[in-house]
């Protein structure tokens, strides 16, 4: 009872730190508005208002879309997080390690490719369901090499060690991919492999928005079950749960928001990996808590992070993953220390 | 009634248990004993519908559970393991929480609540309560978890162990799969007379293994006598537990110590 009030607090607390971060981003990069400003290009939608000028266009089409789209990134990459753990029982896995976002990244260099070679024509959903595509093969080729050839279960270190070698592959097709390409956005392979926000913009807020929120609502359905699945794989059966069913569910939930905030954004990795652990650390392991906590804690690091990228070399940014990987490498390396929460 | 017809189960080729017949009455402590790798604890997961058996059928009160949905069979019956690991630092009430699992939809209601505290006065863990359960030591986690089985099986209006005399319409399934492994001499008979309690309400069907055989003679109704994944013989301790089958079946020789109230108590050479 005590502990869930203590966690609808701290659900509240994150909500706030969320749109107080959304606030500072919208406010701050490599030009400051003023809330005056704000207002302004904000008025200047509505009808009757003078058209906006190129100030107020930069916030309307540039900035506002970014700061959108990074909230929901990072709240796709939470909640990827705190799913791929429940699945998996252990708090060391995310999306980037086990593939999926390497292979969702190959699956949109490839249609920028071909498109630009084959001319086709692109409708606003073809991107994101290529980076699925992608996403789906790279983590369905993770868990065929990785299961072992006695039980058929893949053992966490095998895991970790083929997601490290298919990550490889799918980078360097990306390499080749963009050493090809005539499209711009192709040819950046910084672009793929460390992240951007810098290419948001009100379709890509569109499209993430569905899958990031249809996603998290659809696994909060799950919550009750991943639960179950924490003390094992028999005992979840025995408390109803058809756990076959459930780790197809779950796996597919993460693949699309993962795959498709990649799409638009590139590899960001370790924010799936950190947030889990951070809510844990506060409120327990309770997936309905888990889920919506990594959900706002996720898009609150993210957007902490693309704050650091754009304030840190103005004018120019830095790519995100830079800094996401800054701050996640040693805390993955320091949970890898702690032999109880391996294997 | 659990009534297992004719079932053997394969895994790659090899039969872990081979036609075996076997009912269950309810009301009655049901205990399987066998040496290792007899098949006792695959017996009882086919009993539990964890695993299907190749051929033969599983009846819970006449129906066959092969098709049954992992939802409804979690209302009626429930199992405790030998040792359950938490993956996260769960507390302990979570942990006894999800026992009610199968009965609520999103939120516990309070009924559930109820149980659950039930539960934890009765087997001594409240104290424990807010603790995270992979502080526990072996013997107080096997305490926990078998307050989540029986909040599991627990209904709402019977209140005390051994239940009213009404008979409800749908029996409720015990599995006990070597329960005792974790837990020292004073917990094992503690644990087992709540087991004995909990058996003796009506509609409880109650299928257990141990190791211990002495156990098995003072607190089962029945004993199912497993041994290469056949059923030796099925009775009364005193059936079951003679010099002849003990020898051939454990390869030990007992001698036999009369104890009060008609028992027996067996010490090996």
């Amino acid at each position: 009872m005590e502990q869930l009030r203590t966690r609808r607090s701290l659900l509240f607390a994150l909500a706030l730190i969320a749109l107080v971060v959304l606030a500072a981003s919208i406010r701050y990069g490599a030009m400051d508005f003023s809330v005056a400003d704000i207002a302004r290009a904000l008025r200047s939608l509505l009808p009757g208002h003078a058209e906006p000028t190129l100030d107020q266009r930069i916030f309307l089409e540039l900035r506002l879309p970014r700061a959108i789209l990074c909230l929901l990134v990072g709240a796709s990459l939470g909640v990827g997080g705190t799913l791929m753990q429940a699945l998996f029982r252990n708090p060391i896995v995310e999306p980037g390690l086990v593939g999926t976002s390497s292979g969702a990244a190959f699956g949109s260099a490839l249609f920028f490719v071909l498109g630009g070679i084959l001319h086709f024509s692109e409708s606003l959903w073809s991107l994101p369901i290529a980076a699925c595509i992608g996403g789906i093969i790279s983590t369905y080729l993770v868990f065929l090499l990785a299961r072992s050839r006695e039980d058929g279960r893949a053992s966490i270190v095998m895991l970790l060690l083929t997601g490290l070698a298919v990550n490889a592959l799918f980078m360097s097709a990306i390499g080749f991919l963009s050493y090809i390409a005539r499209d711009p956005q192709a040819r950046s392979i910084t672009f793929w492999s460390l992240g951007t926000l810098s290419g948001a913009n009100w379709n890509a807020v569109e499209i993430v928005a569905v899958s990031t929120i249809g996603g998290t609502l659809l696994a909060l359905r799950y919550a009750k079950q991943l639960n179950a699945l924490m003390i094992g794989e028999e005992e979840a059966t025995y408390l109803g749960v058809n756990v076959n069913r459930l780790k197809w569910i779950i796996l597919s939930i993460n693949v699309v928001i993962v795959a498709v905030a990649t799409a638009f954004t590139g590899v960001i990795s370790f924010v799936g990996l950190i947030v889990p652990h951070i809510l844990r650390m506060m409120g327990g392991a309770d997936n309905r808590f888990l889920i919506v906590g990594s959900a706002l804690t996720g898009a609150t690091l993210l957007s902490l992070a693309d704050l650091v990228a754009r304030l840190s070399l103005r004018p120019a940014e830095l790519p995100i993953g830079i800094v996401t990987s800054a701050v996640g490498v040693p805390v993955f390396l320091l949970l890898l220390r702690r032999r109880r929460y391996v294997f | 009634m659990l009534q297992a017809s004719n079932i053997t189960f394969r895994v790659n080729g090899k039969a872990l248990i081979s036609d075996v017949s076997v009912s269950f009455a309810p009301g009655k402590l049901h205990l399987i004993i066998g040496p290792n790798g007899a098949g006792k604890s695959t017996l009882i997961k086919v009993l539990a519908r964890l695993l299907r058996s190749q051929d033969g059928k599983v009846e819970y009160e006449g129906e066959d559970v092969r098709d049954a949905s992992e939802a409804d069979l979690a209302r009626r019956r429930a199992v405790l393991s030998q040792a359950v690991e938490v993956a996260f630092p769960l507390t302990t009430r979570e942990v006894v929480m999800m026992g009610r699992y199968p009965h609520f939809g999103g939120r516990p209601g309070p009924a559930d609540e109820k149980i659950t505290d039930e539960l934890m006065e009765l087997f001594d863990v409240t104290e424990f309560s807010a603790r995270n359960y992979q502080t526990l030591s072996g013997g107080e986690r096997q305490r926990v978890n078998f307050a989540r089985v029986l909040a599991q099986l627990w209904r709402a209006d019977s209140g005390t162990l051994s239940t009213s005399s009404l008979t409800p319409s749908t029996c409720r399934y015990l599995f006990l799969d070597e329960p005792l492994t974790f837990l020292d001499i004073r917990h094992q008979i503690e644990f087992m007379k709540k087991v004995r309690d909990f058996t003796d309400a009506s509609d409880v069907v109650t299928v257990g293994v141990v190791h211990d055989l002495n156990l098995a003679a003072r607190f089962a109704d029945q004993i199912v006598l497993l041994n290469d994944g056949r059923v030796v013989s099925t009775g009364t301790a005193a059936e079951v537990l003679t010099a002849f089958r003990i020898r051939e079946v454990f390869g030990v020789e007992p001698i036999f110590v009369p104890v009060n109230q008609g028992g027996i108590h067996l010490i090996f050479d």
